[in-house]
């Protein structure tokens, strides 16, 4: 792992860093990979990864909850006219 | 005066039914030691500033001949639980000022028992974390010696409860952060099977690990939380039946992994304070076997995978959007990047880098996918072993509470984990009881005793938990 992959780390998890902690998190993340590289050697026969996946199914009913529409417009940081305001995308 | 250094929860209720004392009365003895304690400890970063009425209404309550086992027992709850139109940050800057919009299914039950809640409690940021030096708001200090930390990540919930300013608590457990802290602070800390109590409105870190356990100062007290919050919940996907998982045959005996609990990095009075434990186990009238775990010593390694992978997908709705903090950039990507700069701590953003990297194209398949591989073997390998064995135990872990600011390496904080993080990656439950003391420079530091049933025993680890304390 270099520099130049924190950088790229960082700008897929849209993280700004200072040079100072993309050198920190460096040694770090070389530090971490080294220790659980040890998965690579892990010993198995047959063990195929489970991922323990079943669909929850359930009737397709309305069921009433409580939400507080006030309490989760009042926490948008910008909104108009009640609705959630956010910069332009495209 | 009420006695709060020696009651517990089953005695509180004895008395408040009795009306011995009123819930107010009890409610007023606990602010009254937050008064005293919080500022030093920093085990809650907020008391609610309604206990009293809570506790009124739950006079009300009882004066109507209501009674449960929570009614009107003072609670601390993890700032990483939702409680409607409270405050909720998960210790972290980007959720300072957010209000939970919801009730947590947990808390929905213990409103219906009528517990009171005291307040949040302070962890490490997003539950990152084996010390609580990572929350965003200061670290908790450990009750028993103050220069040490507390364990975490759910420090401040086992603070209270240790230094009684709570009578129990909720703690979330990804890796054993209900534990450990348990184990530093000599309490009992109880995490339940994998979807055995609902998730629904807990801050999600490790979504195929994490759980909500309990916290209290003996095993019955830590059962009677329990009994309150568990139980199958459509809201949350993963949750359990009480049928899912049949009930084992009892066999009287424990295994223990001596190669794991033997190997270096675990302290000498951690090992000398286990092995007497388990002599007293076998005085119990266990029959001890010494049992072989396969790959159990790449157990953290693939924890140290799985978990970043998790959680880093997890914390990517934290963007500053729709709630929480927002910083202002020249665009919409400039006001992301700001606002998860200033909003994640430290160690939250190496974890998040951490998991992004673990996951991205090119090293997938050579960390995460042997990762799940190497965690299906040892799910086998613990299936394996609960045939010949009921509980397996061990230390809870390695060594007792470090100074605060002592280990700056995040590898040596992550080792702390090595014996817990077996029980999440397996998804059974495990329970961690006070098991004797250490003395460090003239303090004596609390050592704890894990113990671990097959998926649904919980009432086997309270079983145990109950005659190990008796001879204690």
């Amino acid at each position: 792992m270099e520099i130049k992959d924190v950088e790229n780390l960082a700008n897929l998890s849209r993280i700004e860093l200072s040079e100072e902690e993309k050198q920190e998190i460096l040694k770090d993340m070389k530090g971490i990979l080294e220790y659980v590289k040890v998965v690579e050697g892990v010993q198995v026969e047959d063990t195929k990864p489970e991922y323990n996946l079943r669909n929850v199914w359930r009737d397709d009913e309305i069921i009433p909850r409580e939400f507080s529409h006030e309490l989760i417009t009042e926490q948008f940081p910008a909104s108009q006219d009640g609705f959630l305001k956010v910069k332009k995308i495209l | 005066m009420i006695d709060i250094a020696k009651l517990t929860i089953a005695e509180a209720r004895k008395k408040l039914d009795a009306k011995e004392f009123s819930a107010v009365d009890l409610a007023q003895a606990y602010l009254d030691e937050i008064k005293k304690k919080n500022k030093e400890l920093n085990a809650y970063l907020e008391i609610f500033d309604d206990v009293l009425e809570q506790a009124k209404e739950v006079d009300a309550r009882i004066a109507k001949g209501e009674s449960y086992p929570l009614l009107g027992i003072p609670m601390a709850i993890k700032d990483v639980i939702l409680i409607k139109g409270r405050r909720v940050s998960a210790a972290s800057k980007i959720l300072e000022n957010y209000r939970a919009t919801y009730d947590a299914t947990v808390i929905t039950k213990l409103k219906k028992q009528g517990a009171v809640f005291l307040g949040r409690t302070n962890m490490d940021e997003f539950a990152m974390g084996g010390s609580t030096e990572n929350s965003a708001f200061g670290p908790t200090r450990n009750p028993h010696d103050t220069r040490r930390v507390s364990g975490g990540s759910s420090g401040g919930s086992v603070a209270a409860v240790a230094s009684n300013m709570a009578l129990g608590a909720l703690g979330s457990d990804t890796g054993g952060s209900v534990r450990e802290p348990a184990s530093f602070c000599g309490i009992v800390g109880m995490k339940p099977t994998y979807g055995r109590v609902s998730r629904y409105g807990l801050i999600a870190m490790g979504s195929s690990l994490d759980c909500i356990g309990s916290i209290a100062k003996n095993t019955e007290d830590a059962k009677i939380i329990y009994d309150a919050i568990y139980g199958h919940d459509i809201l949350d996907s993963t949750s359990i039946e009480d049928t899912t998982y049949a009930k084992p045959q009892i066999k009287k005996v424990i295994g223990v992994p001596w190669d794991l609990v033997n190997m270096e990095g675990v302290d000498v009075k951690v090992k000398e304070n286990f092995k007497q434990s388990i002599s007293k186990l076998e005085n119990l009238g266990f029959k001890i076997n010494d049992i072989s775990i396969k790959n159990i010593d790449m157990a953290l390694a693939t924890y140290y995978i799985i978990m970043p992978a998790e959680s880093s997908t997890n914390l990517s709705r934290f963007d500053g959007m729709r709630y929480g903090l927002h910083k202002d950039g020249k665009d919409l990507l400039e006001d992301y990047r700001l606002t998860k700069r200033a909003g994640f701590g430290k160690e939250v953003r190496r974890r998040i880098l951490l998991g992004t990297y673990v996951l991205s194209s090119g090293y997938y398949d050579a960390y995460y996918g042997k990762a799940q591989i190497a965690r299906s073997a040892l799910k086998e390998e613990f299936a394996k072993a609960f045939k010949d064995v009921d509980i397996v135990a061990t230390p809870t872990a390695p060594f007792v509470a470090w100074k605060i600011g002592e280990k700056s390496d995040p590898l040596s904080v992550y080792l702390a984990d090595i014996f817990t993080i077996t029980a999440n990656m397996v998804g059974i439950p495990a329970i961690s009881i006070p098991s004797g003391f250490s003395e460090v420079e003239g303090k004596k530091l609390p050592l704890g005793i894990q113990f671990m049933a097959p998926h649904g025993a919980e009432d086997l680890l309270f079983e145990v938990g109950k005659k190990f304390e008796t001879v204690l």
